[in-house]
C-alpha cells in the first residue's frame, strides 16, 4: 500500500511525458529505451554517488517537513556551508583526518547558523519561513560570491574562482567497487549519509524529542496541550535541518572537487525537496527516491546521442513525477479517511442496533 | 503565508484599529524621498542616483516584478499561496519568445500569458481540485516550469539563425513612445544638475523617452486589478474566498470556481511578467532569464501588504536596486549609507533620550550600527557589487522582521479548502 502511490505516480509521469513527446514529435520509443535500459557500470556508480548527495539534502528538508516547516532554504544553507568547510579545510591548519572531522563540523555549524536566521525570524518576529528562506537563498548566493572572490584572490597561484584545494591527506578516499571489468569508486562519505539516515530514523521515532517534533507537525494545538514548547521546537528543528543541509555538499567536496568554486553543483536543495516529497519523508523511502532521481539524471545524459532528444527532458519528467506523487498521496489520504469514516460509522450502527435489540429483548 | 506552524506570533493579534494613513501622508513620503535623493546627489556627486538612464532602467526592471507580484496578488487574495510564480514566469519567457518569433510581437504577449496560464492551471489543478498543500505544489510547478521551458527551448530554438539550446533568435522590438521635444528640453535641465529641478526633469524624461507600450499596459493592469478586485462584485466574491471560504460558500459563492479562475489569472500575469523579460527588457529568450524574479514578485506583494499600491512600491524598490546593480554603480548604494547612518543615529539618540521604561539601552544598538554605517561611508568609495545585489533581499527581510505585525494577509491564505467541510 505504501508503495502504491509513488509507483502509480511514476506510471502517470511516463504517460504524461510520452504525450508531451508525441506532441513535440520526438521519438517516444527511443527515449524510453534509453532511459530505462540497464545503466553501464560507470553510470551505476554515478547514480549511487548522486543519490548519496540527494539523500542528505532530502533528510535536511524532511526534518522540517515532519513538523510542518518548509525549509526551502536548504539550497542556500548547503552552499554557505560548503564554502565555509572548503575554506577552513583548505587552510590545512589541522592534520589529516582531524581536518576532515573539524571541517564537517564547520559545515554543520555554518548551515545551522544560516538556517537559524530563518528560525529566529519565525519565532521572534512571526516571519513565514517560506519567504525568509527564499530571501536567504538569494543573499547566500551574493554573500558566497563576494567571499569567494576575497578568498580566491588571497590564495596565490591557484585558479581564481576556487578556494584553496584540500591537502591530499584530508581527502576522503572512495570505496573501490568492481563491476564486471571496471573498477570505480563510490564516495567515501556514503557512510555519513547512512549515519545521517539512521540518526534521522532513531531521533524521530525513538526519542522524546522526535515524538514532540512529529506531534507538533501532526497537530500544533495538541502538542501545545501536551506541554511542547513550540517556539523552541521550531528553532531547534530549523537548526538541525540547517546542520544536515550543511553536510549536503560534503561528499562532493571531500570525494570529488576538493575545493569550492563557481562550478560547485547548484540546485541540490530544491532537488532535495522533490526527493523528500517522493520518499514521503521516510528514511528508506527517501533513499529509494534519491536513487530514482539520480537514475533519471544520469540516464538522461545519453538521450542526445542515442535518441536525438535533449536531456532537458528529464526536468519535465521529474516535475511531473513530483506533481503526480503529491496528488496521489493526497488522494490516498482522502480515500483512507473516507474508508475510516465508513468503518467507524458501520461499527457504530452495528453497536446501536445491538443495544436496541438487547433493549427489545429485555422489555419482551 | 502557508499552512505551516503559527507559533503564536502570527500577525493576526487583534490588530489595533489604527486609522488608515491619509492620502497626503503618502504624497509627503514621496516628496520627502525626492528631496532627500536630490540633496544626496548634490552632496555626494553620485549622479547616477536618479539619472534618467537609471530611472528608465528602474522602470524596465520593475515591470516584470510588478507583474509577477500582481499574479501573486490574484492568487493569494483568493486564498491560494503561490510560490510557483517563478515557474509560471519561466514558462512565460519561452511562450513569449516562441510566439513572438513565429507570429509577431503582439502574439508573443498572448503566448506569454497563455503559457503562464498553463502553469497556473497545473497549480490550480493540484491545489484547488486535489487539495495538495499549496507550497508543495508551488515547488513542483517551479521544477516543472523550468524543465518544460528548457526542453521546449531546445526543441524550438536550436538550429534557428542566432538561436541555440539556451537562447532564442533575436526578436523584434516593441513600439515605444518618445516625445522628442520634451525629452530634449528635459535632458538639458537634467544635465544642468540643479538641485531638485534636475531630479524632477530626469524622472519626467524617463517617462517621455522610449517608454515601451507594454510598460503602459502593465500600469493599466495594476489599476485594472485594483478596480476588479476592490470595486466589483466579482472581486468581492474572489476576495471572500481568500478570507472566509466557508462563509462565502454559505452565501452561494462557488468557491472552487473562483479559486480556479484566480489561479489561472495569476499564472497569466506571471507569464506576462516573463514575456516582458524576453520581449521588452531584452530581445530574446535566455535560460535562467527570470533569475528568481518570481520569488521577488512574491516578496514585493508581501512587502506591499497584499495591496496593489504597496505592491507597486515594493516592485519599484526592487527594480531600483536591480537597476543600480546592473549599471554597476557601487557609488550609488554607497551614497545611501549616509542617510541610513544619520537616520539610525538620530533614531537611537531619540530612543535614549526618551528612555523607554525597562529598556534603557534600547537606543544603543541603532547608534552603534549608525556609526558603523557612517564609518563605512567615509572610509570606502564604493560598496562591492555583491552587496548591491543583496540589498533588495536584505530589505525585504528587514521589512518582514520589523513590520510583520502590521502586515495582514488574507485570512484563509494557504489553507486547503474542501467543499462542504466545516471549519
Amino acid at each position: 500500500m505504501g508503495a502504491a502511490a509513488p509507483v502509480l505516480s511514476i506510471v502517470v509521469a511516463m504517460v504524461v511525458t510520452s504525450i508531451i513527446l508525441l506532441l513535440a514529435k520526438d521519438p517516444v520509443g527511443a527515449v524510453w529505451a534509453q532511459l530505462l535500459k540497464l545503466p553501464s557500470p560507470r553510470l551505476t556508480i554515478a547514480i549511487i554517488n548522486s543519490a548519496i548527495v540527494l539523500y542528505l539534502s532530502a533528510v535536511a528538508v524532511a526534518i522540517g517537513f515532519r513538523m510542518n516547516l518548509f525549509n526551502i532554504g536548504v539550497d542556500g544553507q548547503y552552499r554557505v556551508a560548503a564554502f565555509a568547510a572548503a575554506t577552513f579545510g583548505g587552510q590545512a591548519w589541522l592534520p589529516g583526518w582531524l581536518n576532515i572531522i573539524v571541517s564537517l563540523a564547520v559545515a554543520m555549524g555554518a548551515g545551522a547558523l544560516w538556517a537559524a536566521i530563518a528560525g529566529w525570524l519565525k519565532v521572534k518576529r512571526g516571519v513565514s519561513e517560506v519567504i525568509s528562506t527564499i530571501m536567504l537563498n538569494a543573499i547566500a548566493t551574493y554573500l558566497v560570491a563576494f567571499l569567494l572572490q576575497k578568498v580566491a584572490l588571497s590564495s596565490e597561484g591557484s585558479n581564481v574562482t576556487n578556494t584553496k584545494s584540500l591537502p591530499e591527506s584530508s581527502r576522503v578516499p572512495g570505496i573501490p567497487v568492481t563491476i564486471g571489468e571496471q573498477q570505480r569508486e563510490i564516495y567515501g562519505l556514503l557512510f555519513l549519509a547512512i549515519l545521517v539516515g539512521f540518526l534521522y530514523w532513531f531521533v524521530l521515532n525513538k526519542t522524546r524529542f522526535g515524538f514532540d517534533l512529529r506531534a507538533t507537525g501532526g497537530s500544533e494545538t495538541a502538542a501545545v496541550a501536551s506541554g511542547v514548547k513550540v517556539k523552541r521546537m521550531v528553532l531547534t528543528s530549523m537548526v538541525l535541518s540547517g546542520a544536515i543541509a550543511g553536510l549536503v555538499g560534503m561528499p562532493l567536496l571531500f570525494g570529488q572537487d576538493y575545493a569550492y568554486g563557481t562550478t560547485f553543483q547548484p540546485g541540490l536543495g530544491f532537488a532535495g525537496i522533490a526527493v523528500a516529497l517522493l520518499g514521503r519523508n521516510h528514511h528508506i523511502g527517501m533513499a529509494v527516491a534519491a536513487i530514482v532521481w539520480g537514475f533519471l539524471e544520469q540516464q538522461s545524459n545519453g538521450l542526445q546521442i542515442n535518441a536525438g532528444v535533449s536531456d532537458r527532458l528529464v526536468g519535465v519528467i521529474q516535475g511531473v513525477i513530483v506533481l503526480s506523487v503529491v496528488i496521489a498521496y493526497e488522494l490516498v489520504r482522502r480515500a483512507n479517511i473516507a474508508l475510516e469514516q465508513r468503518t467507524v460509522a458501520a461499527a457504530l450502527a452495528a453497536e446501536k442496533a445491538k443495544t436496541q435489540r438487547d433493549a427489545a429483548e429485555v422489555s419482551a | 503565508m502557508s499552512t505551516g506552524l503559527a507559533v503564536g506570533t502570527a500577525p493576526e493579534l487583534a490588530a489595533p484599529k489604527k486609522a488608515r494613513r491619509p492620502r497626503w501622508f503618502w504624497y509627503a513620503v514621496i516628496g520627502g524621498a525626492l528631496l532627500l535623493i536630490s540633496t544626496l546627489r548634490v552632496i555626494t556627486g553620485a549622479n547616477d542616483i536618479d539619472s534618467s538612464g537609471a530611472i528608465a532602467a528602474t522602470i524596465g526592471l520593475t515591470m516584470p516584478i510588478l507583474l509577477a507580484g500582481l499574479g501573486g496578488l490574484w492568487s493569494e487574495r483568493a486564498g491560494v499561496a503561490n510560490i510557483g510564480l517563478e515557474g509560471m514566469m519561466i514558462l512565460g519567457t519561452w511562450g513569449g519568445a516562441f510566439f513572438a518569433y513565429n507570429y509577431g510581437v503582439w502574439a508573443g504577449l498572448i503566448g506569454a500569458i497563455l503559457l503562464g496560464a498553463v502553469g497556473g492551471a497545473v497549480h490550480a489543478l493540484a491545489t484547488v481540485i486535489f487539495g495538495v498543500d499549496h507550497i508543495v505544489s508551488g515547488v513542483a510547478v517551479n521544477l516543472l516550469g523550468a524543465g518544460a521551458a528548457s526542453y521546449l527551448a531546445v526543441r524550438t530554438f536550436k538550429g534557428l539563425p542566432g538561436g541555440g539550446e539556451t537562447q532564442s533568435p533575436p526578436l523584434d522590438p516593441f513600439p515605444a513612445l518618445t516625445i522628442a521635444p520634451a525629452a530634449d528640453a528635459l535632458g538639458q535641465v537634467e544635465r544642468s544638475g540643479t538641485w531638485l529641478l534636475a531630479d524632477i526633469a530626469s524622472i519626467l524624461r524617463a517617462l517621455v523617452n522610449n517608454l515601451s507600450v507594454v510598460t503602459i499596459l502593465t500600469v493599466l493592469l495594476v489599476v485594472g486589478t485594483w478596480w476588479v478586485l476592490w470595486r466589483t462584485a466579482f472581486g468581492l466574491r474572489l476576495r471572500s474566498c481568500g478570507e472566509a471560504p466557508q462563509a462565502a460558500e454559505t452565501l452561494g459563492v462557488n468557491v472552487i470556481k473562483y479559486k480556479f479562475i484566480a489561479v489561472l489569472i495569476s499564472g497569466g500575469f506571471a507569464g506576462l511578467g516573463g514575456g516582458f523579460l524576453a520581449l521588452v527588457a531584452s530581445n530574446l529568450y535566455r535560460e535562467g532569464q527570470t533569475a528568481g524574479r518570481g520569488y521577488i514578485g512574491l516578496a514585493a506583494m508581501i512587502f506591499g501588504n497584499w495591496r496593489p499600491g504597496g505592491l507597486t512600491a515594493g516592485a519599484a524598490l526592487f527594480g531600483y536596486t536591480d537597476a543600480i546593480n546592473l549599471r554597476g554603480r557601487g557609488d550609488v548604494i554607497h551614497a545611501y549609507l549616509l542617510p541610513i547612518a544619520i537616520g539610525l543615529i538620530a533614531w537611537g539618540i531619540w530612543q535614549i533620550v526618551r528612555r523607554r521604561q525597562g529598556k534603557p539601552l534600547a537606543g544603543v544598538v541603532p547608534v552603534v550600527t549608525g556609526v558603523l554605517a557612517a564609518a563605512w561611508f567615509f572610509l570606502t568609495a564604493a560598496v562591492p557589487r555583491e552587496f548591491t545585489g543583496m540589498t533588495p533581499y536584505v530589505a525585504t527581510l528587514l521589512v518582514l522582521a520589523f513590520a510583520s505585525q502590521r502586515l495582514r494577509m488574507p485570512k484563509a491564505d494557504g489553507q486547503v479548502y474542501r467543499k462542504g467541510e466545516a471549519r
